[in-house]
């Protein structure tokens, strides 16, 4: 109950910093030059200034800007984003449509990248500065090097043109409708190189970040005791030291939670992702102002909730935080 | 002296410096080795590279000759991480020094920015900043040093939360010295070295951005550079993948510089943390 409340306590805390944004991100957007009503004439085909007066009296655009922004946070507590013109669909819809390829697609890289990065850092801070940890290390620096969008670009050269393994783009294939288990592998094999596309960098700074804390850790007294009173290597290692050397690793989910959102912008534009990310993309090209600012906030969301999850977690693996709390 | 010796004994340090000169030195010697507009047709579109000696890297979908590309694109790279860092480093620098000083609600509202910015995803804040300011080579590289600064700021408030209680900061209060003449003369110098170190991070952080952002065709379409061609060679990715290709070796070998010349300044000034 403890450890909910801490963490209860720190997404309150974020609620602020929700808004902080949000207004920032409106009176930002009052500078672009354009509105949704210029889109939506231009996607008209252009019309007279009385009906470009009219649609702007019926979205409210007419007001002053404190006025809007108003009228848009008391929208907001509602849970209404507004209107997207260019789709003809509530901002909330269109988003909604939109997440479920996101999520997937993240968690399927965090999964990779923290699962290996692990194993990589252990095998590394298990043999430091032999063979396996160079090897490591300098493949760590490579990818972290690597442009995603390129790595992508290259694995689909390899894996979709010359080797004709996976597919080179989409989400699932529209030829045939598929159902059941056939479904759900059709969308793993699209999944596949998106994942590693934009698991690699985290897999890059996963590795580096548990090597560090596997060497430090290792070298703490409790880990001499544990030796000592004749403890197996592989006990050592998985009970004692992993536990501990985890917590950086969990933290940085937290950390990256962002970062990680704004990497799926570039990977699902190269693999044609119908994601959150192609849709910011797709709205900036398009200058629909509105889905950008719903995307501003569902993002900004989700990498708060991602924080709340790491807090959980991080209270649950050590226990003196819930205790300090 | 110490440590400029402590740098060359890092093998990875070295090679990273080579690698860097080597940008450097191609983002000089563009203008001598190709006089020519690098966005100007050259010759036939599509020519394989190492097939004709006129261009030895071969040319892209409209004929434009994809070294010279290379060359003038490092002058962008560079260009384009240099300042965005210096702009990112001087804000986050501003911010964590005022919020490490004064502490109490200068610190609470300064912090409270630092963590709207760090949680809205940087990619997407420099997407709303594309969309608003349009994407010329000035615009684009502010908007990447704009969504840079909050990692430093928190390293520059660390660094001062940890100085500003110390004798020779007291001796200076006592000899009526002004808050602006601690912060800059006293505090600030010795907190520096660990945020120049990361200086590096966050210019290998903008590189990546500017060509992922060239990439999507957002960067200023008007001069040379390295995303803005992968961009390109995605139209004919099928059979010419060469032209995608190679400006993403030249994306990842400065990346790679980058970080290796930082983390062996990291090792060389911090000799007790190497390994980590």
């Amino acid at each position: 109950m403890r450890i909910l409340s801490l963490a209860g306590r720190r997404l309150a805390a974020s609620i602020p910093t929700l808004f902080l944004i949000l207004i920032g991100v409106f009176l930002l957007l009052q500078l672009a030059p354009g509105d949704t009503v210029d889109a939506l004439m231009a996607q008209m085909g252009g019309g007279d200034a009385a009906t470009a007066r009219q649609l702007r009296e019926f979205y409210g655009l007419d007001l002053s800007v404190p006025a809007q922004l108003a009228n848009y946070l008391w929208r907001l507590v509602r849970l209404d984003l507004g209107f997207s013109s260019i789709y003809g669909k509530p901002v909330a819809t269109v988003i909604l449509e939109r997440l479920p390829p996101t999520i997937l697609l993240m968690t399927a890289s965090l999964s990779f990248a923290f699962f290996f990065g692990l194993v990589f850092g252990v095998t590394a801070a298990r043999g430091v500065n032999r063979w396996p940890d160079t090897l490591i290390s300098t493949l760590g620096l490579i990818f972290y090097a690597t442009p995603s969008f390129w790595f992508g670009l290259m694995a689909i050269v390899v894996f979709s043109v010359y080797l004709q393994w996976l597919p080179p783009g989409g989400f699932e294939d529209i030829g045939t409708v598929q159902t059941g288990i056939w479904r759900v592998l059709d969308i793993a094999a699209h999944l596949v190189l998106p994942t590693l596309t934009l698991g690699l960098i985290f897999l890059a700074i996963y590795l580096r970040i548990m090597r560090a804390s596997m060497l430090e850790v290792l070298n703490l007294d409790f880990v001499r005791t544990a030796r000592a009173k004749g403890l197996d290597e592989t006990h050592v290692i998985t009970r004692h030291v992993l536990r501990n050397a985890l917590l950086p690793m969990v933290t940085l989910i937290g950390l990256q939670a962002g970062t990680m959102l704004g990497g799926s912008v570039v990977v699902e534009s190269v693999f044609s992702l119908p994601g959150l990310g192609r849709l910011a993309y797709e709205s900036v090209v398009q200058r629909d102002l509105n889905t950008l600012l719903g995307i501003v906030f569902v993002s900004a969301l989700l990498v708060i909730s991602v924080n709340f999850v790491v807090d959980l977690l991080y209270a649950r693996l050590d226990p003196r935080i819930a205790a300090e709390g | 002296m110490d440590a400029v010796k402590r740098y060359f004994r890092s093998p990875a340090a070295v090679i990273g410096l080579i690698l860097l000169l080597l940008v450097i030195a191609m983002a000089v010697s563009a203008g001598f080795l190709y006089p020519r507009d690098p966005l100007a047709l050259a010759g036939r579109p599509l020519i394989w590279p190492f097939s004709n000696p006129r261009f030895l890297l071969g040319t892209d979908n409209s004929g434009r000759d994809i070294a010279a590309q290379i060359f003038y694109g490092a002058r962008i790279s560079l260009l384009i991480g240099g300042v965005a860092t210096a702009i990112a480093i001087l804000i986050g620098i501003l911010v964590g020094a005022f919020a490490g000083y004064y502490g109490g609600w200068v610190d609470n509202v300064l912090m409270r920015i630092t963590e709207a910015f760090q949680t809205l995803p940087n990619f997407v804040l420099l997407l709303v900043l594309v969309a608003v300011f349009g994407s010329t080579l000035t615009t684009v590289t502010i908007a990447v040093g704009v969504v840079s600064w909050p990692a430093p700021a928190r390293l520059t408030r660390a660094e001062f939360l940890s100085l500003r209680n110390r004798e020779f900061v007291q001796a200076g209060k006592t000899l009526g010295m002004k808050d602006v003449q601690l912060i800059l003369g006293e505090i600030l110098p010795n907190a520096l070295p660990p945020v120049i170190v990361y200086a590096s991070v966050v210019m290998a952080v903008a590189i990546l951005l500017e060509s992922a952002l060239a990439f999507l065709r957002l960067s200023d379409p008007n001069v040379a550079s390295w995303g803005n061609l992968i961009g390109l060679g995605r139209d004919v990715l099928r059979v010419q993948w060469y032209v995608s290709a190679i400006p993403g070796i030249a994306i990842l070998v400065t990346v790679l510089a980058v970080s290796l010349v930082g983390q062996g300044l990291n090792d060389a000034l911090n000799p007790r943390l190497k390994g980590r």
